[in-house]
């Protein structure tokens, strides 16, 4: 990769260490010291995915502020803020090799200011504390919202299209901002080995996003003349792609997503639920009537990718990791109709 | 989904659903979509209202599709006119059944469709795409057949005085042809400049409706005789040197394309 051949003295890939990343990572079962990871919103459904496919291999070390002795007993866990000083104890206290940075505030649980405080600056606390004790390897799970839900947006977007996102949504400059401050530390400090990646719509049990939400409710909305298409991936196949990303190490950004499509009507229909069609305009009667759906109200930045499909070519992934998804879209739906 | 299946089952003959069928199929997915939008029910039960116009209204007959490759990337540019893009319709429901071998071409579309309410919609799930010269590399590489008129707006948007005269090409699909190796062929379209004779484009009211055009024109096309007569595959290698080696190069396609207007034009003895 080309920041690779610009600094070469810094980046230990796998095979600056001679060594295949499978390797590299195997001596790890069966032996006394196992490497120390540690991984961020680890109450999370997908961290608890990932954790039991690699507690077996690592000594894990979970962080969320909602803690998690109760899912994961055979954890070390701390319930910190990452903006608080106590944050560093973590990092003075275990030898990380690598960080796996799964968590962030909801757009729905705080207010705009204290969202970015914690997911932009603390983000920016973590890779800092990261670079100052030497962790080899860093992964940041971003999303597909950064492209920005545009009506002109081609179909099977590459990770070097721009991000959008900023200028449709107020909601969605923190992640927009996170995404650069990863890239910013990917290209000044090749070192960390970071790994961004922008999954589209993470789908199944225990995942508790927006699009989830919307799939498990009995009334979803829709905005009328409009069902976009959409791509949905299994928490379990998502768990699957940080492992694969955890293992072989190849730092950089990549889309993931499975290489097929559905409308989010026939989605929603799939799914088991009843449609509520809003009007397209204008657009602010759209947002209004929205949010007088109460609990089944979407979030107001998703009312745009209701209407624009986001569309990510995963074929970076696919090829850099040798992965394709297991669960089809017909698995993921039977589990939302089911708790119907 | 219901709503489709249901005027599928209803609207769709035996026929349409066989052609269909026999498509290749190989950027469509488990929910029968395309990335592009494209949904094969859909195009189902607009082929089945595309064959009436083919063959009873337009009266269309097509010549030289053994030309068409059958598989692979393939550019097919034409000759654009008649207001509404009929030429596009008919162009490409002539290779979906396509004797020597079928495929679904795409149609490249205006950029203002996807922010029309269910016409946006309607348009991408019947295999129409936005313009865009990402979306044009990313099918090139997935080996789809792409219909482009370079015109654009200036073809079919020009009044009735102006019939059969090229207007400007665009260099895109000259660009595209060259970085993806993708073979061109030429399409002559006679017969769509009289469906809808335009005397003028009234432009404070297409200005007033966001419209490229707003054309004085009869309100529906009228039901003159369509004559498609596709050229011979013509390659251009990725060596261009620079803008001026591009155009003439356009310029050999224009000069096939009139070549095949002209043959179109001996093949009619009325023009409704």
């Amino acid at each position: 990769m080309s920041e690779s051949k610009k600094q070469p003295s810094k980046r230990k890939t796998p095979t600056r260490r001679k060594q295949t990343p499978k390797a590299a990572k195997a001596p790890n079962i069966g032996t006394l010291r196992r490497e120390k990871i540690l991984i961020t919103g680890a109450a999370g459904a997908l961290a608890k995915y990932v954790i039991d496919k690699l507690k077996g291999e690592y000594e894990i070390v979970g962080v969320d502020f909602r803690g998690l002795k109760a899912l994961h007993p055979d954890t070390v866990d701390y319930e910190v803020d990452f903006n608080k000083r106590s944050f560093e104890d973590v990092f003075r206290e275990h030898n990380f090799s690598a960080v796996l940075h799964l968590g962030r505030i909801k757009i729905s649980d705080l207010d705009r200011g204290r969202r970015f405080s914690s997911n932009v600056i603390g983000t920016e606390r973590l890779l800092r504390l990261a670079l100052k004790y030497g962790v080899e390897q860093v992964l940041v799970l971003s999303t597909y919202h950064v492209y920005g839900a545009d009506p002109h947006n081609p179909s099977l977007i590459d990770e070097d299209y721009p991000l959008k996102a900023a200028g449709y949504a107020q909601e969605l400059v923190d992640a927009v901002e996170l995404e650069n401050l990863a890239n910013i530390y990917l290209y000044k400090h090749p070192e960390l080995n970071i790994t961004v990646l922008r999954p589209c719509n993470i789908a199944g049990a225990g995942i508790n996003n927006s699009i989830s939400r919307m799939l498990a409710q009995p009334l979803a909305p829709c905005v009328g003349g409009f069902s976009p298409l959409m791509q949905f991936i299994h928490v379990e196949d998502m768990a699957s792609a940080v492992v694969e990303c955890l293992y072989k190490n190849i730092p950089g950004v990549y889309n993931v997503a499975p290489d097929d499509w559905i409308a989010y009507q026939d989605a929603l229909q799939l799914a088991g639920c009843r449609r509520l069609f809003l009007p397209a305009v204008p657009a602010s009667l759209t947002g209004t009537l929205a949010s007088m759906m109460g609990r089944f109200a979407p979030p107001s930045y998703l009312l745009t990718f209701f209407k624009y499909a986001v569309i990510l070519d995963p074929g970076k992934f696919d090829k850099t990791f040798d992965f394709k998804p297991v669960y089809s879209f017909d698995d993921i739906f039977a589990h939302y109709r089911a708790a119907k | 989904m219901r709503f489709r299946n249901f005027v599928k089952n209803r609207v769709v003959s035996p026929e349409i659903d066989n052609i269909v069928d026999a498509l290749p199929r190989q950027n469509v997915g488990t929910q029968g979509y395309d990335p592009w939008g494209l949904n094969l029910d859909t195009a189902k039960i607009g082929f089945q209202a595309v064959r009436w116009l083919y063959n009873e209204y337009f009266r269309v007959e097509a010549k030289g599709l053994e030309n068409v490759p059958t598989s692979g990337r393939l550019l097919l540019i034409g000759n654009h006119s008649g207001q509404l893009p009929m030429d596009g319709i008919m162009m490409g429901y002539s290779i979906v059944t396509n004797p020597h071998g079928p495929r679904l071409p795409r149609t490249m579309v205006e950029r203002w469709f996807p922010t029309v309410p269910f016409l946006g919609n309607l348009i991408n799930s019947l295999g129409g795409v936005v313009g865009d010269p990402l979306n044009c590399s990313k099918m090139l590489e997935r080996d789809e057949a792409i219909i482009v008129f370079p015109e654009g707006i200036r073809g079919s948007g020009k009044p009735y005085s102006l019939r059969y005269q090229l207007q400007r090409f665009g260099h895109g699909f000259m660009h595209l042809a060259m970085e993806h190796n993708t073979p061109i062929v030429p399409v002559g379209i006679v017969g769509c400049e009289e469906t809808m004779p335009a005397l003028a484009n009234i432009k404070p009211l297409a200005k007033l409706l966001n419209m490229p055009y707003f054309p004085l024109a009869p309100l529906l096309p009228l039901p003159a005789k369509v004559f498609l007569n596709f050229g011979k595959p013509m390659h251009f290698a990725n060596d261009a040197k620079n803008e001026g080696v591009v155009e003439q190069r356009v310029e050999k396609v224009k000069d096939a394309i009139r070549d095949l207007i002209e043959t179109g034009m001996a093949q009619r003895s009325s023009k409704y």
